[in-house]
């Protein structure tokens, strides 16, 4: 059984790069390879250019923060952060100064007699984090460190790790399976499935660029409209003419020729409900569609609506709720209009 | 899920009742061994007709009897630390480690439970027997670690499986050598599961016979040959005593183990 193949990435030095996937797609057996726990059958890991396959974990210096917190119960706050410090054989004045200095990085000082029991998910997630950090290591790895923790602390957690990142100016090798989470935090993001990465960029690249069907599915949220390509493209922008007859022009994700069928993909965000007949609007610079709102749902800072397309079945629709912009009834005729440069063209058959 | 409360039922009623046959049916010789021990009468009879101290003062005033508490306790000591110790290295391995056979070893390791220990005995026997080692306190200790093995790898097996090896990489991420990993981060997590195991290997040396009937000889004999010699030549209430003081020195250590485990449930994942 092969679990990882074809990962290759390179990471710069004091950024925060995440590998992100579905569970299965071999993001945490990449960062076991890293850690030393998993071994390649083929394939290299490199630190700061040095190899590191003749090397136990023991030996990689990095600094390593599991989803299970892996706090040693049966020692204090302070003895954890300690561990490392002892184990490297630090003068003890020295590992009172960096443990000290490690509390307060992770706002945990004062806690330093207490035993992990005594502690939330959080704080013990926070003594991971000091105790992986202590001993400077080359790189932190983090495995899902957020995920057994809810919600509105994940948050919190997400802008203080990257605030602590970027303040220590540490290289971050993060696995998470929470695309919002690695928006937010991650200077680079590697998407993965079947153990291979789709693609590596920034989070901006990876949302408005997505290279495959699958990173514009994983990836935030994607309206798909399958059609074929007609005729030549003008100023790089293909036309598409959909099963159901509707007719719009986009950008191929990859090299792309006529008479190829594709699948395009639109964000929510980006189709725009319009005033008026379609028609008026056909300039060729903007994609226009007919549908009847089938579904309005106030989500808070948006309303999302499903407009039926009539043959091309149903697109999600997502206009914020600010005065001036038109929000259409349930049952409304509806003219929506986007982009031909926010119109991801793919391949079809590709999966 | 609701009825769950409720046993009001005839039959739930005659489970019960044969639940309770059966506890008194197990628990019932023991008490009256316990009852009869301390009697006044000169020969075994139930219910005593009067009650004394006499046959413990019997049991410990005898210097023979005393010897052989001692030779137990040494025995079950020493089968204490080798099963223990033999039984934590191989658990680690069998439950760690990944090579060829793993099964084949654990089910020899775990083969004296399967196989009559009368078998076991003798086969030792005419082993230390060749080594002129019979009537040594360290042959019936090696004999019986032969028959404690398979509980202690079972108990710090089990342990070790319920333990969370993210605890281990943890500590080896943060630069700790296997072994520094294993004694101050799992040997201590797992230590309620290793005493427990100790304690088992303990008694299951402590009340055993067969060894000791086969490599014992006239001078070192372990508690439970004495009972036997001394059953077939005379029968009195000294017997009952130290069947008592069987009991209680099991008990005892059962209780501990339970102590044990209900004060340090392995942490989990």
């Amino acid at each position: 059984m092969v679990a990882v193949q074809d990962v290759s990435a390179t990471i710069d030095r004091g950024s925060f790069f995440t590998l992100l996937g579905p569970s299965g797609s071999g993001k945490t057996t990449t960062l076991m390879m890293v850690a030393g726990f998993a071994y390649p059958t083929q394939g290299e890991v490199f630190v700061d250019g040095k190899p590191l396959a003749g090397l136990p974990p023991q030996k990689r210096e990095l600094g390593m923060v599991f989803q299970s917190y892996a706090v040693f119960p049966h020692l204090t706050v302070f003895d954890n952060i300690a561990f490392p410090l002892q184990i490297r054989r630090a003068r003890r004045a020295e590992i009172r100064q960096r443990v000290g200095e490690a509390l307060e990085l992770v706002q945990l000082q004062g806690y330093d007699r207490r035993l992990p029991r005594q502690l939330s998910g959080g704080e013990q997630q926070r003594v991971a984090l000091a105790r992986a950090l202590v001993f400077r290591p080359r790189v932190l790895l983090m495995d899902e460190p957020l995920g057994a923790l809810d919600k509105k602390l994940r948050a919190h957690m997400q802008l203080e790790l990257k605030h602590i990142q970027r303040h220590l100016h540490v290289t971050v090798m993060y696995v998470t399976h929470d695309q919002e989470e690695a928006l937010t935090m991650s200077d680079r993001v590697a998407v993965m499935q079947s153990g291979r990465i789709e693609q590596v960029g920034t989070p901006a690249e990876l949302y408005e660029a997505p290279a495959s069907r699958f990173v514009a599915d994983f990836l935030g949220e994607s309206n798909f409209v399958d059609g074929v390509i007609v005729g030549a493209p003008t100023a790089g922008r293909w036309l598409v003419r959909s099963g159901g007859g509707l007719e719009f022009r986009g950008v191929g994700a990859v090299p792309l020729q006529a008479g190829q069928p594709v699948t395009a993909a639109i964000r929510p965000e980006k189709l725009v409900p319009v005033e008026g007949p379609a028609d008026a609007l056909q300039t060729g610079a903007v994609n226009t569609c007919k549908g009847t709102v089938e579904e309005a749902i106030y989500v808070g800072d948006a309303t999302r609506y499903r407009v039926a397309l009539g043959a091309d079945g149903a697109v999600t629709v997502k206009v914020p709720n600010r005065l001036g912009l038109r929000r259409p009834a349930e049952g409304e005729a509806v003219a929506l209009a986007w982009s031909p440069d926010e119109t991801r063209l793919f391949p079809r058959g590709e999966t | 899920m609701g009825e769950e409360g409720q046993r009001t039922g005839p039959g739930a009623v005659a489970v019960a009742a044969l639940a309770g046959a059966v506890l008194l049916f197990l628990i019932a010789p023991v008490v009256i061994i316990l009852i009869v021990s301390f009697s006044g009468a000169d020969y075994l009879r139930f219910p005593p007709p009067s009650l004394s101290l006499r046959w413990y003062q019997r049991f410990f005033g005898i210097a023979a009897w005393r010897q052989a508490i001692g030779v137990s306790t040494q025995v079950a000591l020493l089968t204490m630390v080798f099963a223990t110790m033999l039984g934590f290295f191989a658990s680690l391995a069998l439950v760690r480690g990944r090579f060829r056979g793993k099964g084949a070893i654990y089910a020899f390791l775990l083969s004296p439970m399967i196989v009559p220990t009368i078998i076991t005995a003798i086969g030792l026997y005419f082993f230390f027997a060749r080594l002129k080692a019979t009537g040594s306190i360290l042959a019936m200790a090696l004999g019986h670690t032969v028959l404690a093995l398979p509980v202690v790898v079972i108990i710090i097996a089990a342990t070790l499986q319920g333990f969370d090896v993210r605890f281990e990489q943890a500590a080896l991420s943060l630069g700790a050598s296997r072994f520094t990993a294993l004694r101050r981060v799992t040997l201590p997590l797992i230590m309620p599961g290793v005493l427990s195991a100790a304690l088992f290997a303990f008694l299951t040396s402590f009340d055993e016979l067969l060894i000791p009937l086969f490599l014992s000889g006239v001078e070192v004999q372990t508690l439970t040959v004495r009972v036997w010699n001394s059953l077939l030549l005379e029968v009195d209430p000294t017997i009952a005593a130290v069947s008592s003081f069987l009991i209680g020195v099991t008990i005892t250590v059962l209780g501990a183990s339970a102590l044990l485990r209900g004060h340090g449930e392995t942490p989990g994942t």
